[in-house]
């Protein structure tokens, strides 16, 4: 074999290896844009969400557990609470939701926390607690009813409903 | 209902109380299930018809009923009755009892009835094959639509007489039946016999129903409805269908048991984002706040001495099980295995909690004793929670969701049982897809 062979040989390895390095990044890109619509476990898309009005999502997501607004859903409850200002005579309710994850018991308390978060949110923002009620629904309403991360991001969530 | 009350006249005639050689351990579990004969009970032929019932087949269909009772414990090995050798009539005078040794059985039950002025007479007698002895004797006289129950009187007689424990078939169990897409559930109050028979719905499923518990007479349900849409914890009164809500609270009241005296309903109530555990006591109407912290407090169980309360919270950060005084003092976290753990129940014994423990997408149900320590994880599945005790403390009722697909197809939540020993997993078998539930205890203590 002469160094011309050798040559040959090592770049044919290397298309080879650009080929499944490729052929890896592209298929990571993929899963990703699957996945794009949850960020650190939170939904963050917009297929089950409605709206209040033109521009107002009704909803907000929650990580597994938690009651804790994003930066996310700290804007969408600020449109909601510029919504209700302009509309005085109108109230909500806030539900709560958990996903299927957990125990019955504790979905409910989490579901009325969730609820809750949101509905002080909406009070900072000058609107009255008269005019926002809370209900939790624990696990019992799923919006998606699948079994799957997706689905349980989704139904994470609490949903302002107009009352009247 | 009038069914859950109704008197049964028991004539104790002969109880042998002299140690036997028949004895099964049911500490461990059971890979030797004990081989038992149920002969078919002799029916008079001086029987009179009553209502529709078909009195010629019952003799037949109360021994049926014991064998599936006691095949259902993983105790016992009921065997075919196609290998029996003798005429019920004539054994239960006296068996042969080298015959019935024969076909490999240990013990024999054998029993007649009669019919009589709209009464039903019952007289069963178990036998050991092997000591060739009668070890008991029993007769009960009771309204024959109860032909039923009979049979899991007798059954939990047997039991008791061959394990030295109180048996746990003449029991209902009370439950949410489930029907509908995953995400539009209709669910009703549903109760039945320990062996899925005689179902009767409580609630027409026109709202949201959850989490029903008995009282400790079995006459009394606590759950939580939805009604007119204000989530909070009622009293039913199974006799007479009376509902009432429990308290006056300004918000959603929620995952009730009764303490062990009936005269108070433990529950969480939720206000501004926080749950705590509450109690109403049902004759003064006095309410006590038991826990008063910034975390999510519920699932409240009161241990059967009424001293003490097992509870999750999320004070720690996840779900945990914590044990306290029933005043509210003296707060103690038992769980610190990997995982998070909720819904404790205490065992009517005293000496186990039950659990529910979630680990790395997988549920589990266990017992621990009440400090924490000595855990088993007794069944683990993809999605199952809320245990529920048999009287005895030896079998525990929960339920089991599956996995949904896209529009939620492949949905089911069915009632599973299981013994503490880790064996004789089974599925329960109910109408409809069910969950939620809570065994009474012994109806005819």
């Amino acid at each position: 074999m002469n160094l011309g062979e050798k040559m040959t040989i090592k770049t044919n390895l290397k298309n080879i290896l650009l080929v499944i390095f490729a052929t890896l990044i592209l298929s990571a890109c993929s899963t990703a844009k699957k996945s794009a619509d949850i960020e650190g476990d939170v939904y963050t898309g917009k297929e089950t969400v409605e709206y209040l009005a033109a521009g107002v999502p009704d909803r907000v997501f929650f990580a597994t557990n938690k009651s804790s607004l994003t930066s996310a859903s700290r804007a969408t409850l600020r449109k909601q609470a510029n919504f209700l200002r302009k509309n005085k005579s109108l109230n909500v309710t806030i539900e709560g939701h958990a996903d299927e994850r957990g125990t019955r018991e504790y979905n409910l308390a989490l579901g009325e926390r969730r609820a809750n978060a949101a509905r002080d949110y909406l009070m900072t923002y000058g609107i009255s607690g008269k005019r926002i009620s809370v209900i939790s629904y624990g696990k019992e309403k799923p919006v998606n009813p699948k079994s799957s991360p997706v689905a349980w991001s989704q139904n994470r969530r609490s949903v302002t409903v107009k009352v009247n | 209902m009038r069914i859950l009350t109704f008197i049964f006249i028991i004539n104790l005639f002969v109880i042998n109380k002299s140690h036997s050689l028949i004895e099964i351990d049911i500490t461990r579990g059971n890979l030797d299930p004990l081989p038992i004969a149920v002969s078919p009970l002799h029916v008079d032929i001086k029987s009179e018809q009553y209502k529709d019932l078909k009195t010629k087949d019952l003799g037949n269909k109360i021994s049926e009923i014991i064998e599936v009772n006691f095949k259902n414990t993983g105790l016992f090995n009921p065997l075919k009755k196609d290998a029996f050798v003798q005429k019920p009539d004539i054994a239960h005078l006296k068996p042969r009892f080298e015959d019935w040794r024969l076909i490999k059985a240990q013990a024999l039950v054998t029993g007649k009835l009669i019919i009589k002025d709209e009464k039903l007479k019952v007289e069963f007698r178990l036998w050991d094959l092997t000591a060739a002895k009668e070890m008991t004797a029993l007769a009960f006289t009771t309204t024959p639509s109860n032909w039923r129950r009979v049979a899991h009187i007798i059954s939990d007689k047997i039991y008791e007489r061959l394990t030295g424990e109180e048996g746990y078939f003449d029991t209902r169990i009370i439950y949410v039946a489930e029907s509908g897409p995953k995400n539009q559930r209709v669910k009703k109050l549903a109760i039945m016999d320990q062996d899925g028979f005689n179902t009767k719905y409580l609630t027409l499923g026109n709202e949201l129903v959850l989490t029903p518990r008995f009282n400790p007479t079995n006459q009394m349900v606590t759950y939580m409805s939805y009604f007119r849409n204000m989530p909070r914890v009622y009293l039913l009164d199974i006799e007479t269908g009376t509902q009432d809500i429990v308290g006056n609270f300004p918000g959603m009241t929620f995952a009730p048991r009764f303490s062990p005296d009936g005269k108070k309903i433990i529950m969480s109530f939720a206000k501004d984002g926080n749950s705590d555990i509450y109690t109403m006591n049902l004759e003064s109407r006095l309410v006590e706040r038991i826990t008063d912290h910034s975390s999510i407090d519920t699932s409240p169980s009161f241990s059967p001495d009424g001293k003490f309360i097992a509870f999750n919270s999320d004070r720690s950060g996840l779900q945990q099980i914590y044990v306290m005084r029933s005043d509210g003092s003296n707060v103690k976290r038992i769980t610190f295995g990997k995982g998070i753990y909720g819904t404790p129940v205490w065992s009517p014994r005293g000496d186990l909690i039950a659990f529910t423990k979630m680990h790395k997408g997988r549920f589990y149900i266990g017992v621990m004793r009440t400090d924490g320590k000595g855990e088993r994880l007794l069944t683990e599945n993809y999605y199952q929670e809320a245990p529920s005790w048999s009287p005895n403390g030896r079998v525990l009722v929960f339920y089991r969701e599956t996995k949904a697909g896209e529009k939620g197809e492949g949905f089911s939540a069915k009632l599973w049982s299981i013994d503490i020993t880790g064996y004789n997993e089974r599925k329960l078998s109910t109408k409809t897809d069910a969950s939620d539930p809570s065994w009474s205890s012994l109806l005819s203590k």
